[in-house]
């Protein structure tokens, strides 16, 4: 059968959603990023565990300390708002409900990043 | 899962037919690695009212450790970490996958079982460190 792709649209290799593989690759180029970041998180978490909110504010004042914390929040909430749209386009089968959540779940994740590092940044500047 | 229904009338279940098949450990991970993804989204919004209770000084990350500190919240605390630990794994794993390694089937069953195991070590392994005192060594 005789393809009704133009060859234009076959090159752009964008496919029907627009959008090509660029969200898949968005998944794993933060997975990537996130499995160092994880291991320093584990790492932070164990080492702050059981102690204060002094030694908290110390240890996350640190330019390096801060600015890994805010790279570990802002990438995992990025790589979040990319797996929770597949679920979202798994399960959800209204293109109502659909737009809806998917603008919800965008909104939350704009909002925790800006809250991390507003937070951050006042913890920071104590 | 929605059933779509035919012209004729007849309403057809669509896959993953998840109460006929058989389960399997690499079933069972593709599915708690979107369901850990999940849980961790909520993960993400708790690490977000940590920072924002420490910004908030000694009483704020006291308001923060009060539901941290109950038996409910050291659940939820522990689930967080298994969470955590599945998903880091089996994305590793995924990550193989992607790269073309780690398809064979019975290769799969058993980093498949590989990776419930490292979870669930490390997640007691975190609780135990802590519980013993170990913890907390940036102070």
């Amino acid at each position: 059968m005789k393809s009704a792709e133009t060859p234009l649209h076959k090159v752009q290799g964008l496919g029907a959603a627009h959008s090509g593989t660029g969200h898949f690759w968005r998944e794993r180029v933060t997975s990537v990023a996130l499995i160092p970041l994880s291991l320093w998180f584990g790492f932070v978490m164990l080492g702050l565990v059981d102690t204060n909110e002094v030694v908290m504010v110390q240890f996350l004042a640190h330019p390096w300390n801060a600015l890994l914390m805010a790279a570990f929040a802002v990438t995992s909430l990025y790589h979040m708002s990319l797996g929770l749209q597949v679920v979202i386009d798994d399960y959800v089968h209204t293109a109502g409900m659909k737009i809806f959540l998917l603008f919800a779940v965008r909104c939350v994740v704009i909002a925790t990043i800006a809250t991390c590092v507003f937070a951050l940044i006042r913890i920071a500047s104590v | 899962m929605a059933d779509i229904p035919q012209k004729t009338g007849h309403v057809r279940p669509l896959s993953p037919h998840l109460t006929i098949w058989r389960w399997q450990v690499t079933m069972l991970a593709s599915i708690m690695h979107r369901a850990t993804g999940m849980a961790l989204s909520a993960g993400a919004i708790v690490l977000a009212w940590w920072l924002v209770s420490i910004s908030n000084g000694p009483e704020g990350y006291d308001s923060f450790m009060v539901y941290a500190a109950m038996p409910l919240g050291l659940v939820v605390l522990f689930g967080f970490t298994w969470s955590f630990a599945f998903h880091f794994f089996n994305g590793i794993r995924h990550l193989a996958w992607d790269l073309g390694y780690g398809f064979d089937k019975h290769f799969a069953t058993r980093t498949g079982f590989l990776v419930l195991a490292l979870s669930f070590l490390i997640a007691i392994g975190v609780f135990a460190f802590v519980w013993t005192g170990h913890a907390g060594y940036l102070r």
